[in-house]
C-alpha cells in the first residue's frame, strides 16, 4: 500500500490470493466477535451500573446458551479449520514439473542453485508465471526461508531437505527472510527474490556460466567412484540408480519407502539405515566427504537418470526404462 | 510456631485438624510427586524409543555390548531391597523396633550393592571406550542377527548416551533414597515411629518402590534388545 | 455482616506478630512466603521490563545502531526467560494463590508450609543463577533454544541459564503439588467443591499442569546440558540425532505453560466480576469445568509451535484441528464472564476497570490465536510480529492485567490498607491505552512480514516500530504508576476495614490483614459460593464506597 507504511503486504504469487482471503475471512469473523463482546460489555456496564434502590437479578446460567455458544463457535471453527488445511495442503504440494532450486541455508547467507546450473547468493531470479520448487538444507543451524509477498515460510533444517514451492505472479524484486533465529546475524539474513519477465528471465539465465547441476552431479559421481558398484548394467554391487527416483523400493527390513530427496541423502551419508532388499550393506559413508552443495548436484544428477514425470511425485506409474529394475535379485 | 493444645500427638503439626488429615496430606503429596517423577523420566523414556524404534540394528548392536548378568543381578537386588521396605513398615505397624531397623539396614544394603554393580558396569564401558564423548569408539560390532553388517558408532552412541543419562538419572534417584532411608534409619534409632505414626517411612517406602519401578522399565529396554539364548 | 470501622488501634496480624528478618526468611507462614514472592517477582519483572525498553529502543531505527547484534540477541532472549520463568509462570499462583488458596478454603496453611518455603528459596536460587548467567555472558539462544543452535553453535552461557529454569521449575512444581493437595484435604468442613470461589478452580486447574508438564522441560534442560558437555548425538543430526526431537520435548511443556499462566488470571478475574455485578458468575459449573478442560486438552495441542517446521502434513493437520478445540472453553469463560455484567449491580472501582481491560484484551489475544491456529494462515505469520503480538496480548495483556486487578482487589486484605482509588483507576486505563498502542501495531507488521528477533529491518517497517515504542513508554508508565503508590499506601494509605467490597468468600471474614493462623475458629461453611444476594439484602442502607 504505501511505501513508507505498508499496512498490506504485496500480492506476488498464486497463494497469496488464497491465504489473503482466508485472512479476510478470519479478520471479518474476529472483528465481528469483538464488535460483539465489546458493545456487550460497554452496553451491560453502562445500563447495569449501580443505581440506588436497584438489586443485582442471582441468574445462575443457562445450559441452552452455554451449548449454543459452545456448538456455534465450535462450528466456526472448523470452518477455519477445513478452509485452512486445504490452503495448507495447497502450500505444501509441490506441483508436477516445477523447475527446481537448490537452497542452501549457511549462517548468515542463502545459497541457492538452479537446476541449469547458475548460483547465485542471497539474491533468486525466476521468470513469472511458473511454478519454482525449493529443495532446501542447511548447513549448520536451523533457518527458515520466507518470502511475506509470496505468503510462503519453510523451514531449512540441517541434515535433511526440506521442500517449499511457489508460482509467481507479477514482476517486482521481493523480500526473503530468514524466519527462524540462527545466531549473530539472523537479522542480516536478508535477500531478494526477483520475478522477471520471461524474456529478461531467458537473458539472465543465458549471461551465467556453468552447465545443469545435474551434470556437476554426474561429474561428482564419476571422481567418487559411485559408478563401481553403481552400474549402468546392473551387475554392480549397488541397485542400479536409472529410473528408480519417485518410485517405490523395499528394504532389508520389509518395509517400502518412496526414493526422494531425503533417500538419496541419506544413502549417501547414512547407507547403512535403509539398505534394499537383496544388497549387502557394503557401501561406505561419504559423510564429510561431500559438502551440501555437492550433495544437492548428486541429488540432481540422480534424479535426471528417472524420466521428469517422476520427479515430485510418489507414484509408479511411469514406465520403467529399459535398463534392470530396482529390487531384487543382484545378489552379489 | 508453639502449639496451644498438647492433648494431640506430638507429631500433629499444627495446621492440621486431624492425624488423619496430615497422614492422608502426606501421601497424597508423595503421589503426586512420584508423578512428576513419571514426567521426569518420561521424557527421556520417549527420546529413547523414538531412536530406538529408528536404528533398531544399532541399538541391539550397542545393547549387547552392555552386561545383561549384571543388570539382572542388580534387578533382583532392587526387588528384595523393595521387599525389605515393606517387612520395614510392617515392622512399624506391629511396633518391632528391632526387625524395623533390621529391614532399614538391609534396604541400604540393598541399595549400596546396586550402586556398586552399577559402578562396575560404568567402569566395564569405560575401559571399552564406550563413553560418548571425544574416546568414544564402537567400530565393526556386528548387527546381533545381521552378520557381516557392522553397526553405525554415531547411532551407538545415542544409544551410550541415553543409557548414561538414563541409568546415571535413576542412580542419583538412588542415592537420594539412601539419603532419605539414612535419615529414617535415624528417626526409627530414635523411636520416633510407633503403629500410630510413621508417615516417614511410608512415603520414603513409595520413593523407594518407584525407583524400583523405574529400574524394571529400564533393565528389559536398555539391556534386553533382541537379545537370544 | 456488619458495616466494618477502621481499627482505632492495630491489631495483630500476621505482618506484625513477629518482627526481624529470621522471622521473614524462615517464615513458614504462607502469607509472609507470598509477600516474599511479591518482592522477588516485581524485581524480575523490573529486570525483564528494562529489557523489553532496550528492545523498543533499539527498533526504533531500521538500523541495528543502539547495541550489537550479539547484545540484541541477549537482550530478546533474557527478556523472555526472565518474563516467562521468573515472572508470569510463577506470579498470580505464588503471590496471590499462596495467600488465598488456604484462606478461601478454610485452611490454616497451605498443606506443606516448609515445603512452600522451600518453593520460594528455590525460585531465589534460580533466580540468582539467572542474574549470574545474565552478569557474566548471557544467553542468546532465544528462550526457546533450539538445537543444534544451542547445543553445538552457541558459546553463550546455556548451561547456566538451562540450570537457572530448571531450578525454578522445581520451584513451580512444589507450588503446584502444595495446592492440589490443600485442595483436595483442607477445606473447611461444609467446603465442597461446588461451593469452591473459582479462583480455586482455575489454582487447581493450573497445579495439574504444574506438576504434569514441568519435568518435561526438566529433563530436555538435561538433555540440552549433556549434549553441550560430552557432545552428544541427541539432537544434531550430524551425529545422528533429530533437532525435531527437541522442538516436539520443549513444546510438549511450553505449550501447557501458557495455560499455567493465563489460568490463574481468569481465577482473579471471576472473582472480580463477581464482586463488582453483585452477583454470581453466570455459569458457574461450565467456568469451574472449562479451567479442567483448558488444563487437559491444552497437552495435546503442542505441535502448532511447528507447523512450518518440518513436520508432516497429517500432524500439523491432527495440531490444527485439536488447537480449535482448546479455545472453547477460553470462549465460554469471556461469554460467561460478559453475561454476568447482565443485570448486575456494577461499580467501576479499580479492580473492575482492570478486569474490563482483561476482558477486552484476552478476547483480541484469543481471537488471533484462532489465526495461528489457522495452517493456511500459520505459515506466513508464524515466527512475525503476529506471534509477538498474539502472545503479549494474552501474556501482559490477559495475565498481568489479572494480575493486578488482583492485587488491587486484594490489596486491602494483604496489606490493611486502602490504595488511592483514583490513581488506580486512571494506571488501569493508562495500561489499556498503553498497551493497545505497543501491541497492535505489531499484528500489522507481522502480517506485512517482519520477522521475530531482527534488531534491523528494512526502512519501510519503521513507522510501525516506531508507534510500538511510543505506546510502549506509555505502558511502562501505567505500570510504574501501581509501584508507587502502593507503596505508598503501606504507610499513608487508609486503614482497611475487613470487607471493603463487601464482596462474597472466606478471604473477607479474616481480619484485614488476617491474623498468622486465619481464623480464630475453623469456619464451618453452610452457604453456596457468591452468595452476594444475602450479603445485599444484609445490608439494610446504602453500600459505602470504599477508599
Amino acid at each position: 500500500m504505501f511505501d513508507n507504511f505498508p499496512l498490506w503486504p504485496e500480492r506476488a504469487s498464486k497463494m497469496a490470493a488464497n491465504v489473503d482471503a482466508l485472512y479476510i475471512f478470519l479478520l471479518i469473523v474476529s472483528a465481528m466477535m469483538t464488535t460483539l463482546i465489546y458493545v456487550a460489555i460497554v452496553y451491560f456496564a453502562a445500563r447495569y451500573r449501580q443505581r440506588k434502590g436497584e438489586h443485582a437479578e442471582q441468574i445462575e446460567g443457562s445450559t441452552p446458551l452455554e451449548l449454543t455458544w459452545s456448538i456455534i463457535p465450535l462450528g466456526v471453527f472448523m470452518v477455519m479449520f477445513l478452509w485452512g488445511a486445504v490452503v495448507y495442503f495447497q502450500g505444501r504440494t509441490p506441483p508436477r514439473d516445477a523447475t527446481e532450486v537448490y537452497v542452501v541455508a549457511k549462517q548468515w547467507m542463502w545459497k541457492l542453485e538452479h537446476a541449469e546450473g547458475q548460483r547465485e547468493i542471497n539474491e533468486l531470479h525466476v521468470p513469472v508465471g511458473s511454478d519454482i520448487k525449493l529443495i532446501m538444507t542447511s548447513q549448520d543451524v536451523i533457518h527458515s526461508f520466507y518470502v511475506p509477498a509470496f505468503r510462503m515460510k519453510q523451514d531449512v533444517l540441517p541434515g535433511r531437505y526440506t521442500v517449499a514451492w511457489f508460482h509467481p505472479t507479477k514482476a517486482g524484486t521481493y523480500h526473503l527472510f530468514c524466519a527462524e533465529y540462527c545466531g549473530t546475524q539472523h537479522s542480516g539474513m536478508i535477500g531478494s527474490i526477483v520475478v522477471m519477465e520471461s524474456a529478461q528471465y531467458q537473458a539472465w539465465m543465458s549471461g551465467s556460466q556453468g552447465g545443469p547441476l545435474s551434470a556437476s552431479g554426474e561429474k561428482i559421481f564419476a571422481e567418487l567412484g559411485c559408478a563401481t558398484c553403481h552400474r549402468l548394467d546392473s551387475q554392480g554391487r549397488g541397485p542400479a540408480l536409472q529410473g528408480i527416483f519417485g518410485r517405490p523400493v523395499q528394504l532389508e527390513d520389509g518395509r517400502i519407502i518412496t526414493v526422494d530427496e531425503n533417500y538419496i541423502r541419506e544413502s549417501i551419508l547414512d547407507p547403512g539405515s535403509k539398505v534394499v532388499k537383496g544388497f549387502k550393506p557394503v557401501m561406505p559413508t561419504f559423510q564429510g566427504l561431500v559438502s551440501e552443495e555437492q550433495l544437492n548436484a548428486l541429488v540432481a544428477y540422480i534424479k535426471s537418470l528417472s524420466p521428469p514425470a517422476a520427479a515430485g511425485t510418489k507414484t509408479a506409474s511411469t514406465s520403467a526404462p529399459a535398463s534392470a529394475p530396482v529390487q531384487g535379485s543382484q545378489v552379489q | 510456631m508453639t502449639s496451644h493444645a498438647e492433648t494431640h500427638n506430638p507429631a500433629l503439626l499444627h495446621h492440621f485438624a486431624t492425624e488423619e488429615q496430615q497422614r492422608d496430606s502426606a501421601n497424597f503429596g508423595m503421589w503426586i510427586f512420584l508423578a512428576t517423577e513419571v514426567m521426569f523420566f518420561g521424557g527421556l523414556f520417549c527420546a529413547y524409543l523414538i531412536y530406538r524404534r529408528w536404528y533398531f540394528g544399532d541399538f541391539a548392536a550397542a545393547s549387547k555390548s552392555i552386561d545383561a548378568l549384571l543388570g539382572g543381578i542388580n534387578t533382583a537386588v532392587l526387588i528384595c531391597s523393595s521387599l525389605t521396605v515393606v517387612l520395614a513398615i510392617w515392622a512399624a505397624q506391629t511396633a518391632r523396633r528391632g526387625l524395623l531397623l533390621l529391614m532399614l539396614v538391609l534396604t541400604m544394603i540393598f541399595g549400596a550393592t546396586f550402586l556398586g554393580i552399577k559402578g562396575i558396569e560404568y567402569k566395564q564401558k569405560f575401559d571399552e571406550h564406550h563413553v560418548p564423548g571425544a574416546t568414544f569408539s564402537f567400530e565393526r560390532e556386528e548387527i546381533p542377527g545381521h552378520p557381516g553388517q557392522y553397526a553405525n558408532p554415531r547411532h551407538a552412541q545415542i544409544f551410550f548416551a541415553l543409557y548414561f543419562i538414563m541409568t546415571g538419572l535413576h542412580a542419583i534417584h538412588m542415592i537420594a533414597g539412601l539419603g532419605i532411608f539414612t535419615w529414617l534409619l535415624w528417626m526409627a534409632w530414635k523411636g520416633r515411629f510407633t503403629p500410630e505414626y510413621h508417615t516417614p517411612l511410608e512415603i520414603g517406602g513409595l520413593y523407594w518402590h518407584f525407583v524400583d519401578i523405574v529400574w524394571i522399565y529400564l533393565f528389559p529396554l536398555l539391556y534386553l534388545i533382541d537379545r537370544h539364548p | 455482616m456488619a458495616t466494618p470501622t477502621a481499627p482505632a488501634v492495630e491489631r495483630e496480624n500476621y505482618l506484625n506478630k513477629h518482627y526481624g528478618v529470621e522471622s521473614w526468611l524462615l517464615t513458614t507462614d504462607h502469607k509472609r512466603i507470598s509477600l516474599l514472592y511479591l518482592l522477588s517477582v516485581t524485581f524480575f519483572f523490573f529486570i525483564g521490563g528494562i529489557f523489553a525498553l532496550l528492545i523498543r529502543l533499539e527498533l526504533l531505527t531500521p538500523q541495528g545502531d543502539l547495541v550489537q547484534a550479539d547484545t540484541y540477541n541477549k537482550l530478546f532472549t533474557q527478556h523472555g526467560m526472565v518474563m516467562v520463568f521468573f515472572f508470569l509462570i510463577p506470579v498470580v499462583p505464588a503471590v496471590l494463590g499462596n495467600f488465598l488458596v488456604p484462606i478461601m478454603i478454610g485452611a490454616k496453611d497451605l498443606a506443606f508450609p516448609r515445603i512452600n518455603l522451600l518453593s520460594w528459596y528455590l525460585y531465589i536460587i534460580g533466580g540468582m543463577l539467572m542474574l549470574h548467567c545474565m552478569l557474566t555472558g548471557g544467553v542468546d539462544t532465544g528462550w526457546t533454544f533450539y538445537t543444534p543452535f544451542s547445543t553445538a553453535f552457541t558459546n553463550t552461557k546455556i548451561i547456566e541459564a538451562g540450570l537457572a529454569a530448571f531450578v525454578a521449575g522445581f520451584s513451580s512444581i512444589l507450588t503446584g503439588l502444595n495446592f492440589i493437595v490443600t485442595i483436595h484435604r483442607m477445606r473447611a468442613p461444609g467446603m465442597t467443591w461446588s461451593r469452591l470461589p473459582l479462583f480455586i478452580w482455575a489454582h487447581y486447574a493450573t497445579s495439574l499442569i504444574q506438576i504434569l508438564g514441568t519435568p518435561v522441560i526438566a529433563i530436555t534442560i538435561v538433555l540440552v546440558a549433556s549434549e553441550r558437555v560430552f557432545h552428544l548425538g541427541i539432537f544434531d543430526p550430524k551425529l545422528g540425532g533429530d533437532p525435531l526431537l527437541f522442538q516436539h520435548l520443549f513444546w510438549f511443556y511450553s505449550h501447557p505453560a501458557v495455560y499455567i499462566m493465563i489460568l490463574p488470571s481468569m481465577g482473579v478475574i471471576s472473582e472480580i466480576i463477581a464482586c463488582f455485578s453483585r452477583k454470581r458468575i453466570f455459569g458457574y459449573n461450565f467456568v469451574a469445568l472449562s479451567s479442567i478442560a483448558i488444563a487437559v486438552l491444552g497437552f495435546l495441542v503442542w505441535a502448532h509451535h511447528m507447523f512450518v517446521a518440518g513436520i508432516s502434513v497429517y500432524a500439523a493437520l491432527i495440531f490444527s484441528f485439536l488447537t480449535y478445540f482448546v479455545g472453547v472453553p477460553s470462549a465460554i469463560k469471556v461469554f460467561n464472564w460478559t453475561a454476568t455484567l447482565y443485570k448486575g449491580s456494577i461499580r467501576y472501582d479499580a479492580p473492575m476497570l482492570y478486569a474490563f481491560g482483561f476482558l477486552g484484551l484476552f478476547t483480541i489475544g484469543g481471537l488471533t490465536g484462532l489465526f495461528l491456529a489457522c495452517l493456511g494462515i500459520n505459515v506466513h505469520v508464524t515466527d512475525t510480529y503476529f506471534v509477538v503480538a498474539h502472545f503479549h496480548y494474552i501474556m501482559v495483556g490477559g495475565v498481568l492485567m489479572g494480575y493486578l486487578g488482583g492485587i488491587h482487589f486484594w490489596w486491602p486484605k494483604i496489606s490493611g490498607r486502602m490504595y488511592p482509588e483514583s490513581w488506580a483507576r486512571l494506571s488501569a486505563l493508562v495500561v489499556f491505552i498503553g498497551f493497545n498502542l505497543t501491541f497492535f501495531p505489531q499484528f500489522i507488521l507481522g502480517y506485512v512480514g517482519m520477522p521475530r528477533r531482527y534488531y534491523q529491518y528494512p526502512p519501510e517497517f519503521q513507522i510501525l516500530n516506531v508507534l510500538s515504542t511510543a505506546g510502549s513508554t506509555v505502558l511502562g508508565l501505567g505500570y510504574l504508576m501501581p509501584m508507587v503508590y502502593l507503596l505508598w499506601s503501606m504507610r499513608y494509605g487508609k486503614p482497611a476495614p475487613q470487607n471493603p467490597w463487601n464482596a462474597a468468600g472466606l478471604e473477607w471474614m479474616t481480619q484485614s490483614p488476617p491474623t498468622t493462623f486465619n481464623f480464630d475458629q475453623e469456619p464451618v461453611v453452610t452457604w453456596e459460593a457468591y452468595n452476594y444476594e444475602e450479603i445485599d439484602h444484609a445490608q439494610k442502607e446504602e453500600v459505602p464506597v470504599a477508599g
